[in-house]
């Protein structure tokens, strides 16, 4: 047993509000200057919808992560080294300026130095690359809010690897129509494929907390890492010539501050919390055939803080001691271990990414609610998870490479909570009872208090 | 960070790199890297991790927020390095609301947090700025004046050709520096020559929202007031005012902090888009589902808050009250008629008017409502009592005779009101209804409906139980209520429902479908769940509501049908319950202090408030445009009162009542009406009747287009009013300023024109003769102006912020000084309060000013015309008494030379006077020696020993010292003057907060929570979070309404003439029918008729921040008109192709973002699209634009002109005409993708 502790997030989507503030307060604070004006760290995508860069979750078509080879063996999707060395020059799985898209501002200063006799001056969009006027066709949420989703929605790659019969539940008209927020920054996995494509060996994962980063003196612009990773959260700076990538915030989390995505989070849905883990099973976890099975594996690579034996050891291998109390206290560890209400972005990546979500809630599927929900018991006021409006196979194949039951197990979790409280407050019977979901009634309680409450002390261990 | 943890970070940093397992990982050199490469480390990464230390580095960080346009009210932390401002994150340093509940924090949105960029942004006005011809023009004049810089002006402007020379240039680029004073010398002689020649009410100020800036906004209208120039409304100008809470509650609107939300377990969300306009509150939305509330949600496109329903509702846009109304019949069914519910009867009955008693008139066949019964009907004992026409009867069920219950208004003011204006019942048990008592009478009435029969709509007849009363036929309101909303019960006459699918009966829910699309069953069960859930939870279900339910022309209405369902359920009043209304609603927390100083209520009372619809709809002409008379909105049970009128009629009718307010007032100076009267030997009063009588003197709205009605100074500032607020854009560039323009719609017929208001030819273009801008970013107010001055940022400012999303004040402070020679609005108006008292040495003097006051809310005034019957001096209907049936008329004296000396220190007049909030008087005068100690005092002058508020910080202590929520003495002694009156205790409210007193200091050090006060109506404490209305229910306080209760009847005659005594369903005002195809002829392009909807962006607050470039670059990088697919397809456009969307009206250009979230037939372009980014010259007017405004025009409602009567009586922001746009249409045609900037 190699006991590592690794900081680690997890967001609520369930309360994300879609507001981005999360993606201007971090590239306010690190990415506003020259050659980063595309990057976003963070940055939040409606979904359904293509994402940012497009279709980054497809590695048919950029070849990120990791995949078993034949004899069940990990290797990097991109190829063997000897093929990456080839093609170092010219690495074919890049996205491209149109898959991000071109950066832009404004001739702004034209309002107030107008000639004499401009008429209603407006000024307009310039390259922020190369000056020209230009009409912008994409960028980092071109698709918010649906946007543009009947033209291009459907090639969302969660969309496409839907099984028959969930793919006839969406259908992109007025009456299916449904969404949801994924905010997304680096998930500092713990298999990252963006360190190991590195030719330069600049990019290293931090011993001590696991933050993943680039080192900016031996980076030398290769980019194997961009291709590398399968959530395309490594950029290339186009001034300095070097990679760049979140850096969760490290020099805050140096001082005990939270991230900034994380304190600037409006919606109160992000968590960070520390996380053990067993180093050495990392690989073996990593490499589990069944894809659907990888979310297990990686909650089985995770070690209880409570364990006396955990914490010995980890002390013993140099984990301080208030390291080890605050793992105790992690709400990342709660929420993905305890309720197993966080789940991971598509483990198919191989990655063992450590940023998890807790699935979203949606309305009943029927605009109308003809059916769905006896009209004579005014307490059933909330719906099955089957008659939401987000189909579970769609979450599934974001968060449990396309099985639906963990979603299922963590949705139900959220309605118990939302079930029992509500019989709480209103000295009433709930419609679901904890046991059914797995809960006690203690859990439900504190999950309650962990979810919406939250307090600050307690969302940021 | 400390240098010795520092350093123990980096030793520790050092220490862990040895010891990593260090293994290379590069292809270049020898190794074999393992598939598990996560642990390389070298030396010389780590060191690298520096230069995202050093990023993250900042000298110091300043506590301050956004001011103005946003009701937020974030407190942020603003981070400066190297004396730079590099970035802002939230504060989250809020005062606990307990440990129950989540707190506030972080407060913040995307939008604010990019705010710093425009600190540095090459749009930021830096420097004075006066268009380039005119400049040259005062520079002659001056010169050719001797240096008089008000001769200069006075030749300028009363010379035709010089005055267009520079007007037409408006918008036409051109601008050139010139000096601060200079500039200050140019905008002050221009106001000094408007008040000589054509009276101070010829100057106006615009300024938005007090709350987030109070200083700021008090700078400018503090100038106003002493000057006695026109300060105007926004609220209600904004169409955020819901009408229907004065009319309702009495009050303008007060709503529950957010974290209130947390104790609702139902909430049902009505046209508000939670996560985009209340981004820093939607948490506690969200996570109060987790504590088992039920969220529905109400809104025409699927959108960010329908992500969080549990029931979405997709009624079509307009027809909200129609599904409202359904709710309310099946609320009246099950819950009022076939189960009755202790704790909703005992509410009706003491907090609402249901048990009030209406006389009714015969109509026909049957009967309509007339009016209150009041104990002057009653004749006899009641009869004779003080105010007896302003008490409210009920019928006691005890006794069995009408009875005077205590609190309504007649109780509020004179000597035996004293200790009875409560809500208290005592042994009184009034009776809801008549039905099945012994006695009664059933008889038919008729009532309006308006889902048939166009505007005017058709006649309803139902049938209510009846008693003779004081021989008269009276019923309850109550009863009046099952027979309007269609609540069958035995033994009454007309025509009902046949049960709730019966779709062809008003208001059954079958019905409904007709209209919202909204099905039958889910209006059944939301309403069943919404009114059992207020029963099992004493109340606790809530309605939040917004601009997608208030932005209409018949808002009153969708409002009172919402507020109904609320108080059938006895809500509101009740923690966790009520109405939330979420657009433009703000709250200056220090309310006495703010006011009294904004409007120079210390040095002369009052000031020249003004509604600004009515104020725009005459100076922009767009009266001239109306397409439908005032009698098209008249229900055919009305009188035919309107006859032929138009809205400009109606408002110059209503003005002179002493209803509204109206600026400029009379086609004569002021100040000259002042001198003229001294000078027949009369006073004011007797001159001005007698010269309205004779009419040498005529009311300046019945001839706005004579040019000495114009106005003709116009300072614009903390707002941008040509860009985001001005409904009827246009007509704004037109007629006011003169500039080039796309309005194409004619002017009305010589048979469709105003009756009394007197019609010019040619409709005047340019009527301003200065527009002066104030502002740090350039935008169409700018682009339009004749000078625009660069203010100081929200980070470069002390200021104070408050809000009624949550229970705190805090500061605005400068993280740096205001750049380049930009100022404070506060020094700006300082400065400019110096140059026109120094210009105003020996050309104004010490003048008096008539100023006309309509009859106010909250004074006794408010009892000036009983029964609301409406009456005209000038028909010979009653006599022209000022304060009773006409204005007041008020001489106030200007000290022009020292109104410098005023405006920087606390005035003597609060010493004795005190402060007034709502009718409550703050005995503030015991807190100037604390300020004069604080602030320190003037030492020469006429200001000599009076404290200093001459510098913003100075001033901000003054608001709170003067203030009841920032000061526990003066809340007890509000409460204590309001115990005399109610005769209930309520100064225990505030005693646990008795010795508190938040300075402007502490709220530089956190966010302050304010003290529990007379100045607002809920209860608030560390263990209670704000809640409207919960002193009127917890304490018996009345509402300040005519019954002391929450009103769902109306009987004003205007209200009578539309028929909408009771909350009903209008339909949106009928475009097409009105004005006819607006569709292009000639244009081989397919073109798409479709509802026209501004909501709030998400990239913008109004206008603010949709020029930033974070925001641009996080969607579409411009304006953009969202649309259904289908449509798309229909009219050929594809995604990101670029659209026009026209009217009469105007045209604006945008990019289509087509999607399948919004349903066919509306399309959405977000508020507010400004028209300098982006911004493609229009194919259709060759002109840039426009904004969203282009496509819409004001349109005023008579009945929000009502005044003098209770409720309905004049103020501030309280109650008046609406500028309300969503019931516009839109044509919509893809364009040529070439576009030219």
């Amino acid at each position: 047993m190699r006991v590592m502790a690794q900081v680690c997030m997890v967001m609520n989507l369930d309360k994300c509000i879609g507001c981005h503030t999360c993606s201007v307060t971090c590239k306010q604070t690190w990415t506003n200057r020259p050659g980063t004006e595309y990057v976003y760290f963070n940055n939040v995508e409606t979904k359904p919808g293509v994402g940012y860069p497009a279709r980054y979750e497809d590695q048919v078509q950029w070849k990120g992560g990791w995949e078993l080879d034949r004899k069940g063996r990990l290797r990097l999707r991109a190829g063997s080294r000897l093929k990456r060395l080839l093609s170092i020059f010219c690495n074919p799985d890049l996205p491209t300026l149109e898959d991000y898209h071109e950066p832009y501002s404004y001739d702004y200063a034209r309002l107030i130095t107008a000639a004499a006799g401009t008429k209603s001056p407006s000024v307009s969009t310039r390259s922020a690359l190369t000056g020209r006027e230009m009409n912008p066709t994409w960028g980092a949420n071109w698709e918010d809010d649906l946007a543009g989703a009947p033209a291009r929605a459907l090639e969302d790659p969660n969309i496409v690897a839907l099984p028959e019969g969930a793919a006839e539940k969406v259908r992109l008209d007025f009456e299916s129509v449904f969404m949801f927020y994924l905010p997304r920054i680096c998930e500092h996995c713990l298999n990252p494929s963006c360190v190991a494509s590195c030719p330069s060996g600049a990019m290293y994962k931090r011993e001590e907390d696991g933050i993943v980063l680039v080192d900016q003196d031996h980076c030398r612009g290769w980019r194997f890492c961009v291709s590398g990773c399968p959530y395309k959260k490594v950029y290339f700076n186009h001034r300095t010539g070097k990679a760049e990538k979140c850096t969760f915030c490290f020099p805050r989390i140096e001082a005990g501050m939270p991230t900034i995505c994380s304190e600037t989070c409006v919606g109160r849905l992000r968590y960070l919390g520390i996380v053990l883990y067993d180093a050495d099973r990392v690989l073996e976890a990593a490499a589990t055939a069944d894809p659907t099975s990888l979310y297990e594996a990686q909650l089985g690579v995770f070690l209880d803080p409570n364990d006396p034996e955990v914490a010995a050891e980890a002390e013993r291998q140099g984990v301080p001691h208030d390291w080890v109390l605050a793992a105790r206290r992690s709400p990342t560890y709660a929420l993905i271990a305890r309720y197993r209400v966080a789940l991971p972005l598509h483990p198919e990546f191989r990655t063992m990414p450590m940023v998890w979500y807790i699935p979203p809630l949606s309305p009943v599927a029927d605009v109308a609610r003809e059916a769905g929900g006896d009209e004579s018991d005014v307490e059933q006021v909330f719906a099955t998870i089957d008659a939401l409006r987000i189909p579970v196979e769609y979450l599934a194949n974001l968060f449990t490479a396309g099985d639906p039951e963990p979603v299922r197990v963590a949705l139900r979790r959220l309605a118990t909570v939302r079930a029992v409280m509500r019989a709480r407050q209103l000295g009433r019977d709930p419609s679901m009872q904890p046991g059914e979901v797995g809960l006690s009634a203690e859990d439900v309680e504190d999950l309650f208090r962990l979810l919406a409450i939250a307090r600050y002390e307690d969302r940021y261990v | 960070m400390a240098p010795e943890l520092e350093d123990k970070t980096a030793q520790r940093r050092e220490l862990l790199s040895e010891t990593g397992l260090v293994r290379a990982a590069r292809y270049l050199q020898r190794g074999t890297p393992s598939p598990d490469a996560r642990e390389i480390h070298r030396r010389g990464g780590r060191r690298a991790e520096e230069f995202y230390r050093e990023r993250w580095r900042h000298d110091r960080i300043v506590r301050s927020t956004h001011g103005v346009n946003c009701t937020g009210s974030c407190s942020w932390q603003v981070y400066v390095k190297d004396g730079i401002i590099t970035w802002e994150t939230q504060a989250v340093d809020y005062p606990s609301v307990g440990p129950n509940s989540p707190e506030y924090e972080p407060r913040g949105c995307p939008r604010g947090a990019s705010f710093s960029w425009y600190t540095y942004s090459p749009a930021r006005v830096r420097y004075p700025y006066v268009r380039g011809v005119l400049l040259e023009l005062f520079r002659t004049a001056r010169a050719a004046n001797g240096g008089d810089p008000v001769a200069a002006w006075a030749e300028i402007v009363s010379n035709p050709e010089t005055a267009a020379r520079y007007k037409r240039e408006r918008g036409n680029g051109g601008f050139v520096r010139a000096s601060w004073d200079e500039v200050l010398e140019l905008v002050a002689a221009a106001h000094v020559h408007t008040v000589a020649t054509y009276g101070p009410d010829r100057t106006a100020g615009f300024t938005v929202i007090p709350a987030m800036s109070m200083a700021s906004y008090a700078a400018g209208t503090r100038f106003y007031s002493l000057l006695g120039g026109t300060i105007l409304s926004f609220y209600d100008w904004y169409a955020d005012l819901p009408p229907a809470s004065p009319q309702v509650f009495g009050d303008q609107t007060d709503v529950p902090e957010s974290a209130d939300w947390w104790n609702a377990s139902y909430l049902i969300v009505w046209g508000t888009n939670i996560p985009i306009t209340r981004t820093p509150d939607a948490h506690f939305m969200t996570e109060a589902r987790y504590r088992g509330q039920k969220v529905v949600v109400v809104s025409p496109d699927y959108s960010d808050h329908t992500k969080f329903a549990d029931d979405w509702l997709a009624a079509n846009p307009g027809t909200d009250a129609a599904l409202a109304m359904a709710m309310g019949h099946v609320l009246l069914t099950e819950f009022y008629r076939d189960r009755r519910v202790p704790r909703f009867e005992q509410y009706a009955r003491t907090y609402t008017d249901l048990p009030c008693l209406v006389a009714l008139r015969p109509h026909g066949d049957a009967f309509v409502p007339d009016h209150f019964l009041t104990a002057a009907d009653l004749g006899g004992e009641p009869g004779s009592q003080e105010n007896a026409a302003w008490k409210t009867v009920v019928f006691d069920e005890r006794t069995g005779r009408p009875a005077v219950p205590n609190g309504s208004i007649g109780f509020r003011w004179g000597e035996e009101g004293k200790g009875r204006w409560n809500l208290d019942l005592g042994e009184l048990q009034p009776a809801l209804s008549f039905h099945g008592h012994e006695g009664a009478t059933a008889v038919a009435v008729n009532l309006p409906r308006f889902d048939v029969g166009g505007q005017g709509g058709g006649v309803l007849q139902r049938g209510v139980p009846t008693l003779g009363i004081a021989g008269k036929v009276v019923t309850t309101v109550f009863d009046l209520v099952m027979a309007h909303y269609g609540v069958a019960r035995p033994g009454l006459p007309g025509s009902w429902p046949t049960g709730y699918h019966d779709a062809d009966a008003p208001y059954t829910p079958a019905w409904q479908e007709t209209i919202t699309s909204v099905p039958a069953a889910a209006c059944i069960r939301i309403a069943r769940e919404f009114a059992s859930n207020a029963e099992a939870s004493g109340g606790r279900s809530m309605i939040a509501m917004g601009a997608g339910t208030n932005h209409w022309f018949h808002s009153d209405q969708v409002y009172r049908t919402l507020l109904a369902l609320l108080m059938l359920a006895g809500c509101e009043g009740v923690n966790g319950g009520g109405w939330a209304h979420y657009v433009g609603q703000e709250k200056v927390r220090p309310f006495t202090g703010w006011f009294t100083l904004a409007f120079g209520y210390d040095w002369v009372r009052p000031t020249r408030h003004m509604p600004s619809t009515p104020f725009w709809y005459l100076t922009t002409d767009q009266w001239r445009y109306e397409g439908a008379r005032a009698d098209s909105l008249s229900s055919p049970l009305g009188s035919g009162r309107f006859e032929g009128r138009s809205m400009a009629d109606l408002y110059l009718m209503a003005t002179r009542r002493g209803w509204i307010a109206s600026a400029p007032t009379f086609d004569r100076n002021p100040l000259q009406l002042a001198d003229d009267a001294e000078a027949a030997g009369k006073s004011v009063e007797d001159y001005v009747v007698e010269e309205l009588r004779t009419g040498r003197l005529r009311f300046a709205a019945g001839d706005p287009d004579h040019p000495a009605n114009f106005p003709r100074v116009l300072t614009v500032w903390r707002s941008n009013l040509l860009g985001s607020s001005g409904k009827g854009h246009e007509y704004f560039l037109k007629h006011l300023l003169g500039a080039d323009n796309a309005v194409a719609a004619s002017e009305c017929p010589p048979e469709a024109r105003p009756a009394e208001v007197l019609w010019r030819e040619p409709a005047p273009e340019g009527k301003l003769d200065l527009l002066v801008d104030i502002d740090f970013r350039m935008v169409s107010t700018g682009i339009y102006a004749d000078v625009v001055l660069p203010a100081a940022t929200w980070y470069e400012k002390h200021d104070l912020s408050s809000t009624d999303m949550h229970p705190f004040v805090h500061s605005f402070n400068p993280a740096i000084a205001p750049p380049w020679e930009a100022r404070s609005d506060f020094d700006i108006f300082s400065a400019l309060a110096e140059t026109f008292s120094r210009l105003a040495e020996g050309r104004l003097g010490v003048r008096r000013d008539v100023v006309a006051v309509p009859l106010l809310h909250d004074t006794p005034d408010e009892c000036a015309q009983p029964g609301g019957r409406a009456l005209d001096w000038t028909a010979g209907e009653c006599e022209p008494v000022p304060g009773v049936t006409m204005p007041r008329l008020v001489v106030v004296e200007r000290d022009y030379p020292r109104l410098v000396e005023r405006w920087r220190a606390l005035g003597p007049l609060v010493d004795e006077l005190g402060a007034v909030t709502k009718g409550v008087r703050l005995p503030v005068g015991g807190e100037v020696s604390w300020l004069s100690a604080r602030n320190g005092v003037v030492r020469d002058g006429i200001a000599r020993g009076r404290p200093r508020i001459d510098r913003d910080d100075l001033f901000c202590e003054a608001i709170l010292a003067l203030s009841g929520t920032t000061n526990g003495r003066l809340a007890v002694a509000g409460f204590e003057a309001l115990e005399e009156r109610t005769g209930k205790p309520l100064a225990d409210l505030a005693h646990e907060r008795a010795g508190d007193r938040i300075t402007f200091a502490d709220t530089v050090t956190q966010p302050r929570a304010v003290i529990c006060s007379p100045e607002w109506s809920g209860a608030e404490s560390e263990r209670r979070r704000y809640s409207p209305f919960t002193i009127n229910v917890d304490r018996l306080k009345p509402w300040h309404t005519l019954s002391g209760r929450q009103h769902f009847f109306l009987d004003h005659d205007w209200i009578a003439e539309l028929g909408e005594w009771l909350p009903t369903y209008r339909p949106p005002l009928g475009i097409l029918e009105t004005f006819g195809d607006q569709r292009r002829e000639g244009l081989d392009r397919p073109q798409l008729v479709a509802r026209y909807l501004t909501p709030h962006s998400k990239w913008s607050i109004h206008s603010e921040y949709q020029d930033n470039l974070h925001m641009l670059n996080l969607f579409r990088g411009g304006p953009v008109i969202w649309l259904n697919y289908l449509d798309a397809e229909r009219i050929g456009v594809a995604d990101n192709d670029w659209i026009e969307a026209y009217n009469r009206n105007g045209v604006t250009v945008a990019r289509a973002a087509v999607t399948h979230r919004v349903p066919p037939g509306t399309v959405l372009m977000y508020h507010a699209i400004d028209r300098h980014l982006q911004m493609p010259v229009s194919e259709t007017s060759g002109l840039h634009g426009g904004t969203d405004n282009s496509l819409t025009r004001v349109v005023m409602k008579p009945t929000h002109m009502i005044g003098g009567y209770a409720q309905l009586s004049a103020g501030f922001n309280y109650y008046g005409p609406t500028g309300s746009q969503r019931d516009e249409i839109a044509v919509v045609r893809r364009r040529s993708q070439e576009v030219e900037f």
